[in-house]
């Protein structure tokens, strides 16, 4: 990709693995503005006009699409707010890879702040895959404060995979979710924070319609002097199912906080969380070593395969 | 060959120092199958950790091949070739079962060798190469993955810490055909903590533990029958085989 730095390239590769300009529609954001975009005949993406941002417009029945719209920042200071609303049409199945990678040397904070909403037809499937990555030696800060909002219609699925693994200084993620009768959500959220990080993720899952089903798993890992905090709250007002799983690996000096919050509005809900907070476990680690690794080795691969 | 000379181990107890290794002098030497057994308490599985560092011995040396190991690490023992499989394994989210067989062989393990170890333990290994070790496998899936890391390295001496606890006894059969022949072939010692007669009797030596002492040792020609005998006396079962698996 010629027209990009070797920062750029890393970033893009960071939060999209893309190696190349992709194929079918795509937006590419630099430093705050569009700097490469294209449209298909299925999917359709339009600059907003009132505000920072693209509506990507999924016609109804669509198939075995992707969309990449990755964000990169390299410019020191500067703060960056897009809203990017999706329109899946009824029956449509789709891959749609965001994420933002901020490359910061200088000293003033980088920031992005990616509204996106989805609106997500009957029977569609959706793929959601958000990873933020950071890099630079800069003291700015790197900051990423995402807001997620998924409207799901009658039997509309979506798996939302989000991934923050490395150089993010501070982070507020918030997540809401609004399913109707017979829609389904996956929610895979992986983090690691790391030095002096900070992360928050507050999720809010409103399961309204009959037989809505929401299944969210979140694993973290927390090093150094790192906080964070997860807050998930599902409630459940109709027939429905939800299921929370947070786990967490604490080590060093790190703190993790987990506040759920379950609601069952209607006698037929049926709403599980679990949460647990710990550090690597020994017998894990002594296992690893009794196949030859050395205790640091055990440790990174059993947070890499934590956070798969 | 592993020395284990004059070897203590004992812990703090509010009642004064519990000795649960007391002063064992054991030699495994290269080429032999060894079975140590014993009843429950009797310090089988400390012994084990012993050898494998996982405990430091209070007092006493452990020698291998002529260097003294008494107090390298465990991850320095596994690279000398000793081996060790859990009794009850640690379960790992996120990494799966060929991850694990990889990591145990030492480096990545072409799927049809994935295949041999996981069928050597009766598992089905399409089913199983990309699963993950966690909580989704019962204590038998797990136990036997577990076998799997060990029959995937080419060891000097490797030790299973009771390797039939949480086996059905129709998977097990099958099992004690495999320490037969993978075992044998790609580990130069083997040692297994074991109650199960089928086990013993593939032993060239059985060393009975109690009370942290070993009270019996000797070929199993010899010490098989005597087994047998004690058991004979105590409840009128004696040459029962397949016992229960516990």
């Amino acid at each position: 990709m010629s027209n990009f730095t070797g920062y750029e390239q890393e970033l893009l590769e960071a939060v999209s693995d893309l190696h190349e300009i992709p194929e079918g529609a795509y937006n590419i954001r630099r430093n705050g503005a569009s700097m490469s975009r294209n449209s298909t005949e299925e999917i359709e993406i339009v600059p907003k006009t009132d505000k920072s941002g693209i509506d990507i417009i999924v016609k109804a029945g669509v198939k075995n699409r992707s969309v990449h719209i990755p964000v990169i920042i390299t410019e020191s200071g500067l703060s960056d707010l897009v809203y990017n609303d999706f329109f899946i049409g009824e029956d449509a199945d789709v891959l749609i890879v965001a994420g933002c990678g901020i490359h910061n040397d200088g000293s003033s904070d980088s920031r992005h702040d990616g509204i996106h909403t989805f609106h997500i037809g009957k029977n569609a499937h959706v793929k959601y895959v958000e990873k933020h990555y950071g890099s630079g030696n800069g003291k700015g800060g790197r900051i990423l404060n995402p807001v997620t909002e998924l409207y799901l219609d009658e039997n509309a699925s979506c798996e939302l995979e989000s991934v923050q693994i490395k150089g993010v200084d501070s982070t507020v993620r918030t997540t809401r979710a609004y399913l109707e009768k017979d829609a389904k959500l996956l929610v895979m959220e992986r983090l690691m924070t790391h030095g002096e990080q900070k992360a928050d993720s507050d999720m809010t899952v409103e399961l309204n319609g009959e037989n809505a089903g929401a299944r969210i798993i979140s694993r973290s890992v927390a090093k150094d002097s790192s906080v964070q905090m997860f807050h998930p709250i599902a409630a459940g007002n109709s027939k429905c199912r939800a299921h929370i799983q947070c786990d967490s690996i604490i080590m060093d000096n790190a703190k993790v906080s987990s506040i759920p919050e379950i609601a069952a509005n209607h006698s037929e809900a049926e709403i599980v969380h679990e949460a647990a907070i710990g550090r690597i476990n020994n017998d894990q680690l002594l296992k690893l070593q009794t196949l030859g690794l050395s205790e640091q080795e055990a440790e990174e691969i059993i947070v890499e395969g934590f956070l798969r | 060959m592993l020395e284990l000379i004059n070897c203590s181990f004992s812990v703090s107890d509010p009642g004064g120092d519990l000795d649960i290794v007391n002063n064992v002098n054991l030699t495994v030497d290269d080429g032999k199958f060894v079975v140590i057994t014993g009843p429950n308490g009797g310090g089988k599985s400390t012994l084990a950790r012993l050898i494998m560092g996982i405990e430091q011995p209070t007092s006493g040396k452990i020698l291998f091949n002529g260097t003294d190991i008494t107090n390298m690490s465990v991850t320095d023992r596994a690279k000398l070739g000793i081996g060790y499989a859990f009794q009850q394994p640690p379960r790992f989210k996120g990494l799966t079962v060929r991850r694990l067989l990889s990591l145990a062989h030492g480096s990545e393990l072409p799927e049809h060798e994935c295949c041999t170890y996981l069928t050597s333990v009766g598992l089905c290994s399409k089913d199983y190469l990309n699963r993950e070790v966690d909580g989704s496998l019962s204590g038998g899936e797990l136990k036997r993955i577990e076998i799997a890391t060990l029959m995937a390295r080419e060891l000097n001496l490797a030790i299973y810490d009771e390797p039939e606890a949480g086996i059905d006894l129709w998977s097990f059969a099958m099992l004690v055909g495999t320490f037969k022949t993978i075992s044998k072939n790609r580990h130069r010692s083997v040692v297994i903590i074991s109650h199960q007669e089928r086990i013993m009797k593939l032993a060239d030596e059985i060393v009975v533990i109690a009370d942290g002492k070993i009270t019996k040792q000797g070929p199993c020609d010899e010490i098989y029958p005597q087994l047998l005998g004690e058991f004979s006396g105590d409840c009128g079962f004696g040459g029962k085989e397949d016992a229960d698996v516990e």
